[in-house]
């Protein structure tokens, strides 16, 4: 097989052939499964909005369990490999090692994917992404997950394949480039990722066969969660290298320092992993040694390196922004960005909403005495809505838009909708995550079908509040909703019917997605960039206070009297 | 040759490498998390 090269003229990037098919092929079944969530998403909030209580109990948790799965696993993952394929082979300008191998890979993930969601839909398999034991499932679902996984493993390895070959075949000089730094950060979490996740589901697959008599349920959710929180860790180290990414995409903007954003992947790489603890903080078993270095010593490293992200990726929009002459005040940099493009508006809404929801949130939860005010409430799916839907979901969203011209080669339909697509989906998860921690810091239980507990023997008198805010979930969440669904639809139909874009051929769609990069000229230092140190402050600040708050609420728990 | 280039820092040559990378983001979490944690589930006494 030959292989051969594209240069899209839209943005200058190469693709190899196999390359870019693969990509395709990953983002299309990225979006299928976000398609199959979302649908479920509206059957859980329409349940979970009180005066609305849409499904049947059981219904409910299949839903559940369908949206979880296809959410978190199938569509980021997909979507995630893509975005490995792209880093490696079109960033560093080379062949993809092993195409045949990347097709295999592939067809496992598809075919694990389709495999688990049967054994879900069948309706003997409600337990949840999780599947704790002792619930159990049926063979196949587990059967789908293993098959899914080894499938990204081996892109993983590809992953690692191709920046052999480009080393070898010196199609870059000197180190990688930071979005494949980050790209390689996400590639080797993951790798640790699915190796846990095999420890622990081959057994359970086997005991669910019925050849293992039982399996211990605290040893499971150890190593159940090396898999189900290093592969958020795998999101975030993705969603980072494409901030970076709409940063160069859209300001031309170089990194502010590129060894300071290596040595935070770097933190990411050694700590981030480790946080896996925060999930068993309540579980007795384990000793409050194991939990605190896990949780709270190491990995404060790395939400320092998150917090590098958070600055250093403003700080470079920043620098290019005033290099371009918006100079005057704090803000005027960010005041005069393309907020019509729904590149850069995605990117910023899923940074802002990244760091202020999602991470003061997760820093709060991850600490062991805190965590007893919301474990197990609705606090939690809070808490990552923020880090996975406005964090990751929203920023690989942004750059669809990018790709639809550039890998897909078509002009996209509806750029109307484009525009405020971002600020609709972005802003009402916000509100959503938001009013998902206000019921769970009344203590509304996460994964629950009915908050009034009706017929319990002991009835639970909940106050005004705590069903005021799960009604704002039910509205707020059919927002987003009908804003991701309408987004699906804008997608495919460009992608089905919109205008092909010839080789020569340069316009890509109304809205500019690229704006000419900054000429350095003659300043020899790079700008300063105090608007950004005043975001952070903010942060900070933020941070700060959320916390102690907490405390304050903590000790108030339980009268010392 | 290569003396008269500039140097490359110790740590960008472990940054450049990501062998060595995948080996450190590999063993930390396993040893540290993954084996002390479950050691540590191993030596719960059973009930009798
Ligand atoms: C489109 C808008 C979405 C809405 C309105 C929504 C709503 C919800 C709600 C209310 C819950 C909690 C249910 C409960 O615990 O009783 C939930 C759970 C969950 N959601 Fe979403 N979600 C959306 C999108 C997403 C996306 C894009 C992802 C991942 C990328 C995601 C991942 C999850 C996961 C992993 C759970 C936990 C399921 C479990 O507890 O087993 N959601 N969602
Ligand atoms: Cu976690």
């Amino acid at each position: 097989m030959a292989t051969t090269y594209r240069i899209c003229p839209r943005s200058g990037l190469q693709f190899n052939s196999d390359a870019e098919k693969l990509m395709r092929w990953h983002a299309v079944a990225g979006v299928l499964s976000l398609l199959v969530g979302g649908i479920m998403a509206l059957g859980v909030i329409l349940t979970r909005w009180p005066a609305v209580k849409l499904l049947e109990a059981d219904t409910f948790y299949m839903v559940l369990t369908a949206h979880g799965l296809n959410m978190l696993i199938f569509w980021i993952i997909f979507f995630e490999m893509a975005v490995l394929l792209f880093a490696s082979s079109t960033l560093l300008r080379c062949r993809l090692a092993m195409p045949r191998l990347a097709w295999f890979s592939f067809w496992l993930m598809a075919i694990g994917a389709v495999m688990t969601n049967i054994a879900v839909f069948q309706g003997e398999s409600s337990v949840m992404f999780t599947s704790y034991v002792p619930m159990m499932a049926k063979p196949h679902f587990y059967l789908g997950i293993i098959l899914f996984a080894v499938g990204a493993l081996l892109t993983c390895f590809i992953f690692l394949g191709t920046l052999v070959v480009a080393k070898s075949e010196k199609t870059y000089e000197g180190s990688v480039p930071l979005v494949t730094f980050g790209a390689l950060t996400a590639c080797i979490i993951a790798i640790f990722t699915i190796a846990s996740g095999a420890i622990i589901l081959i057994p359970t697959l086997l005991w669910s066969l019925g050849y293992i008599r039982e399996i211990d349920s605290l040893m499971y959710r150890t190593v159940w969660w090396a898999l189900g929180h290093s592969s958020q860790q795998v999101n975030v180290s993705a969603h980072v290298a494409i901030w970076y990414a709409i940063a160069a995409i859209v300001f031309g903007a170089k990194p502010m320092s590129e060894k300071v954003s290596r040595t935070a992947y770097f933190l990411y790489i050694l700590f981030l992993q480790l946080a896996s603890a925060h999930h068993i903080l309540s579980d007795p078993g384990l000793g409050s040694e194991w939990k605190v270095v896990n949780t709270s010593y190491f990995m404060y490293f790395a939400v320092f390196a998150s917090m590098i992200h958070g600055m250093t990726v403003p700080g470079a929009i920043e620098q290019a922004q005033r290099l371009k002459g918006y100079n005057k005040g704090l803000f005027e940099w960010l005041r005069k960005a393309p907020w019509g493009n729904p590149a850069f508006s995605s990117m910023f809404l899923s940074l802002v909403g990244f760091g202020f929801l999602g991470g003061i949130s997760g820093v709060m939860m991850g600490a062991e005495q805190l965590n007893m005010l919301i474990h197990n409430t609705i606090y939690v799916p809070g808490h990552f809505h923020a880090t996975v839907v406005i964090g990751t979901t929203l920023a690989f969203m942004g750059l669809t838009y990018f790709l639809v011209p550039v890998l897909f080669k078509r002009e996209l339909l509806f750029p109307g909708y484009a525009k405020i697509f971002p600020y609709l989906f972005g802003l009402s998860m916000y509100m959503v995550a938001l009013v998902m921690m206000g019921a769970g810091t009344l203590g509304v239980a996460r994964r629950h079908w009915d908050m009034s507990f009706a017929g319990a023997p002991m009835a639970y008198e909940w106050p005004g509040a705590a069903y005021l805010m799960m009604g704002l979930t039910g509205i707020f969440g059919t927002i987003a909703c009908v804003s991701g669904g309408l987004w699906i639809l804008q997608i495919v139909f460009s992608l089905l019917f919109g205008k092909k874009l010839e080789e020569g051929e340069k316009l890509s769609m109304p809205i500019p997605l690229t704006l000419p990069a900054p000429t350095p000229g003659g300043a020899a230092h790079p700008p300063a960039t105090p608007g950004t140190m005043v975001l952070a402050l903010i942060f900070l600040t933020a941070f700060i206070l959320y916390y102690f708050v907490n405390w304050k609420y903590l000790s108030s728990l339980w009268g010392m009297a | 040759m290569a003396d008269q280039e500039e140097r490359i820092p110790v740590m960008q040559q472990v940054l450049d490498n990501p062998f060595l990378l995948l080996f450190l983001g590999i063993t930390i979490p396993t040893v540290i998390y993954l084996m002390w944690g479950v050691m540590e589930i191993a030596n719960i006494p059973v009930a009798h």
